[in-house]
């Protein structure tokens, strides 16, 4: 029991003194971080949403969104690579039902020639030869397009990649510190901004999908057949809430139309006859040449801005617009303006993403929380701490000293990690302090008890620590265990709490047994007492 | 220097006595539970049924106009919302449940929770909630089943190692204390409809993790003095263990409920509930592993021989019995 090597001790206290250095800038926090010197660590814990304030936002794709856009890009691409052919492949019937693409040939001749011309289209990217999508041909003329599944699911992950990175862009747009982006599982993403000033811009801005589009109105197409949502041969017919002739309503034609994906900027302005609020576009080199030609060919004419589906305006080409940039009017306010330009500038978003969780608190909240926490862990430590040397006297003050270690080491090893300390984390640090002085309760108990029954101090004390160890750790075992699956499955401030129960376990274990016994070892060696009080 | 005994020393109480009283009220307790939590339900929050909660402090006002609030909130078409004060008069707590077109489409939730943080703000002049809690069906679904497995899970591998470290007879009787523990904390949030969500969960997990650490320490306890007592009654040597470790068991319980009660008293409203089910899991905790964890290896037969192995002789037993063998 006496028997403690020097380096042991120097050890310990290096450890000690490590474990509370690092702690130490999580205490300087706010303000006060700045006189934090720089050449000492500066790793500190974070502030979980439910402390700082802040929003958490899951955002959750459908699969079925994915698969739907990519089914219509491939629609395009056929037609693309079969007007485009030499000779050109003549085909119809096209359908796009129960997730599959089927068309005719209309000449039979040309089957062969048209397989050969879908193979690069259905051919994933990479190396592996993965095929994105089976090709089948029924009756001889029928073409059936399957997706893969493993194409599909190559199509989904690329969508949410991209995704993630459009998020990203957008939350920077506007501004905010600090925001967590992480993709979770196959279909979702997690945003995560402390300190926000208005969570519902933000979740507006996530939700727009933002796919700008410009196409050619139909103004032949029957207003009758348009109102009642009959599209006339080559056109389809978008939703157009403001539309000035009252008809809800409006048909473009299909093909000829431009996409708004190849911008360099866009920008809220002002409309300069009318004054209210518009967006300008600029186009990159490619968009501006092609928007050029559309504007050109069809001075006179008007052409439709639609936006994630929903046409905005269907404004007249007064002149060519040559210079690569253009106006987007419609219903805007100056917000709704200023968000659809962040949208456009980060780019669209490949799939629809949904809001499906949304967890905010109010920055008062979170300070009054951070303030009644730390009271009531003040006063309940208070407390535990005058209960111990109450009861044990001298051995009451080590296990209290190991204690008040024990919550630098707790803080420090969280800063280490860069841990998360939420409001059940700071439960978690309560708790904490009523169970690390367990461990010391049942070796004090049984020092007492090994007095009873007569052994001499120093046998008394090492038999208390010995037999106590076992049970402490058995105990702390299972506490572990109960702490992992809470981790495992527990989601946000929850999991804060593990990792305070978790770390706090693994540092009270050696706080409350080895620096306890460290200290009662050295004092008994130092005064060889005659009397134990314990 | 006079030291405090909340325990005298040398007790001999006769817990054990009691114990057919004992596990019968504790078996009547967990069916209540049941039958509480099958008639009256549990009040789970948004967390594991959907829908949305938002909390709001009506700074200008001396209390908050509820009624009125419950009007207009209505009016959005969304049902009834439940309407709770916490905090200060002027605090509410507004709840709804899931629209019910939140089946096909998932973000409904979040769109019924977006229009009364714009009403709020219209007719209130609410900048901005304390906060907002919104989860859609599937997200709360996945919720509810992952704070089950997580407890099925702590139940099944804690009693595993406890198994695994003593006998099975003590895994099993771990494993019933701590059935005992959960239902009658179930059975206590089905009783005052205090809201059940993620955080409650977190507490029942916790009250796991330490009404096992109470019995593990009377158990290793046990264990010890089955070694060293081989000739004692059963029942007598449990009683034996219990009061050994009396004195901690009380010392450890009390800077628990000390620690704990400064957190219901002065700690923050939103963690309430994961006190006071904290605070009452450790007096459970505390009590079923003298009553329930302990008989139970009377009834499972615990006795000296349960520590050696089938096949050893007699003769070898007697010195493996050394306290220092443990484990």
């Amino acid at each position: 029991m006496l028997d403690f090597p020097r380096w042991k001790v120097i050890a310990i206290s290096l450890l000690l003194a490590f474990g509370v250095l690092m702690s130490l800038p999580s205490l300087f926090f706010g303000e006060s971080h700045k006189y934090w010197p720089t050449f000492l660590p500066d790793e500190t814990i974070n502030l979980g949403l439910d402390l700082s304030g802040g929003s958490h936002i899951l955002l959750e794709a459908d699969p079925a969104d994915v698969a739907r856009t990519r089914l219509e890009t491939m629609e395009e691409s056929v037609r693309a690579v079969m007007r485009r052919a030499d000779p050109r492949i003549n085909i119809g019937d096209i359908s796009r039902q129960d997730g599959v693409l089927s068309f005719m040939v209309r000449d039979s001749t040309q089957v062969d020639a048209a397989r050969e011309e879908l193979l690069p289209l259905t051919t994933g990217a990479g190396l592996t030869g993965q095929r994105d999508w089976d090709i089948e041909v029924r009756d001889d003329t029928r073409f059936v397009l399957t997706p893969t599944s493993a194409g599909l699911e190559t199509a989904v992950d690329n969508a949410m990649d991209t995704a993630t990175d459009v998020i990203r862009r957008r939350i920077d747009e506007m501004g905010t510190r600090e925001p967590t982006i992480i993709r979770q599982g196959d279909e979702r993403i997690v945003v995560q901004v402390p300190g926000l000033e208005d969570p519902e811009a933000l979740k507006a801005l996530l939700g727009q999908t933002a796919k700008l589009e410009f196409k050619l109105v139909d103004f032949e197409a029957d207003p009758n057949a348009v109102a009642s949502g009959r599209a006339p041969v080559g056109s389809q017919i978008f939703p157009y809430p403001d539309n000035p002739t009252g008809i809800p309503n409006i048909a473009v034609k299909r093909l000829g139309g431009i996409s708004g994906d190849k911008l360099t900027d866009a920008g809220q302005g002002f409309d300069q006859e009318t004054n209210a609020p518009v967006v300008n576009i600029t186009f990159d080199t490619e968009g501006g040449a092609r928007f050029a030609r559309l504007t050109q060919n069809n001075v006179g004419r008007p052409f439709a801005i639609i936006l994630d589906g929903e046409v905005l305006s269907a404004p007249n080409i007064n002149e060519p617009i040559l210079g690569g940039s253009a106006q987007i009017s419609g219903n805007f306010t100056v917000e709704s303006a200023n968000q659809l330009s962040i949208a456009l500038r980060s780019g669209a978003l490949p799939v629809e993403l949904k809001v499906v969780e949304e967890r905010t608190v109010g920055p008062d909240l979170g300070q009054d929380s951070i303030e009644k926490g730390m009271l009531a862990a003040i006063i309940g430590t208070v407390a535990v701490l005058t209960f111990m040397v109450v009861t044990y006297g001298r051995f009451g003050f080590y296990a209290n000293m190991a204690l008040t270690l024990n919550l630098f080491l707790i803080l420090g090893v969280m800063a280490i990690f860069n841990a998360t300390l939420t409001l059940p984390g700071i439960a978690g640090f309560i708790l904490t302090v009523g169970s690390a002085v367990d461990a010391n309760v049942l070796i004090n108990e049984r020092i007492r008890e090994e007095r009873r029954r007569g052994r001499r101090i120093i046998q008394a004390v090492e038999v208390g620590y010995k037999e106590a160890s076992r049970a402490i750790f058995d105990a702390n075992i299972t506490n572990v265990i109960a702490g992992l699956l809470l981790f495992i499955f527990g989601s946000g401030p929850v999991r804060g709490f593990a990792v305070v129960l978790i770390i706090g376990i693994c540092t009270s274990v050696f706080t409350a047994v080895v620096v306890t016994r460290m200290w009662v070892a050295l004092w008994l060696r130092r005064k060889r007492p005659q009397e134990l009080v314990i | 220097m006079k030291l405090l005994k909340l325990v005298p020393d040398n007790t001999n109480i006769g817990f054990l006595r009691w114990r057919n009283i004992a596990v019968a009220i504790s078996v009547l307790m967990i069916i209540g539970s049941f039958a509480l939590v099958a008639t009256k339900g549990l009040n789970f929050g948004v967390d594991f049924v959907g829908g949305q909660m938002i909390q709001v402090t009506f700074e200008d006002r001396e209390e908050a106009p509820v009624s009125e609030l419950r009007e207009s909130i209505g009016g959005l078409g969304y049902g009834e919302a439940t309407i709770q004060r916490f905090g200060e008069p002027n605090q509410v707590s507004i709840r709804m449940r899931l629209p019910d077109e939140a089946q096909e489409r998932p973000e409904a939730a979040n769109e019924m929770t977006a229009e009364i943080v714009q009403l709020l703000k219209s007719d209130y002049g609410i900048d901005k909630p304390d906060s907002v809690d919104s989860v859609s069906g599937k997200v709360s679904e996945e919720l509810l089943s992952k704070g089950v497995w997580s407890l099925v899970g702590a139940l099944l591998a804690i009693s595993l190692y406890i198994w695994i470290r003593f006998e099975w007879q003590f895994g099993a009787g771990a494993l019933f204390a701590l059935f005992h523990d959960v239902s009658l904390t179930f059975g206590f949030f089905a009783l005052t409809q205090l809201e059940f969500n993620l955080n409650i969960v977190a507490a029942l997990l916790t009250i796991i993790g330490y009404s096992l650490n109470d019995t593990i320490v009377v158990y290793d306890r046990i264990r010890e003095n089955l070694k060293k007592y081989r000739k004692m009654d059963i029942v007598a040597l449990l009683d034996l263990s219990v009061n050994e470790t009396l004195a901690r068991t009380v010392m450890t319980s009390l800077t628990m409920l000390v620690a704990l009660l400064a957190l219901i008293i002065w700690g923050p409203d939103v963690i309430f509930g994961f006190s006071v089910a904290m605070f009452l899991g450790v007096l459970i905790g505390t009590y079923s592993s003298v009553y329930m964890a302990a008989p139970i290896l009377i009834w499972l037969k615990v006795g000296p021989d349960s520590f050696i192995p089938a096949d050893a002789d007699n003769g070898k037993a007697e010195k493996l019995g050394g306290p220092e063998q443990a484990g």
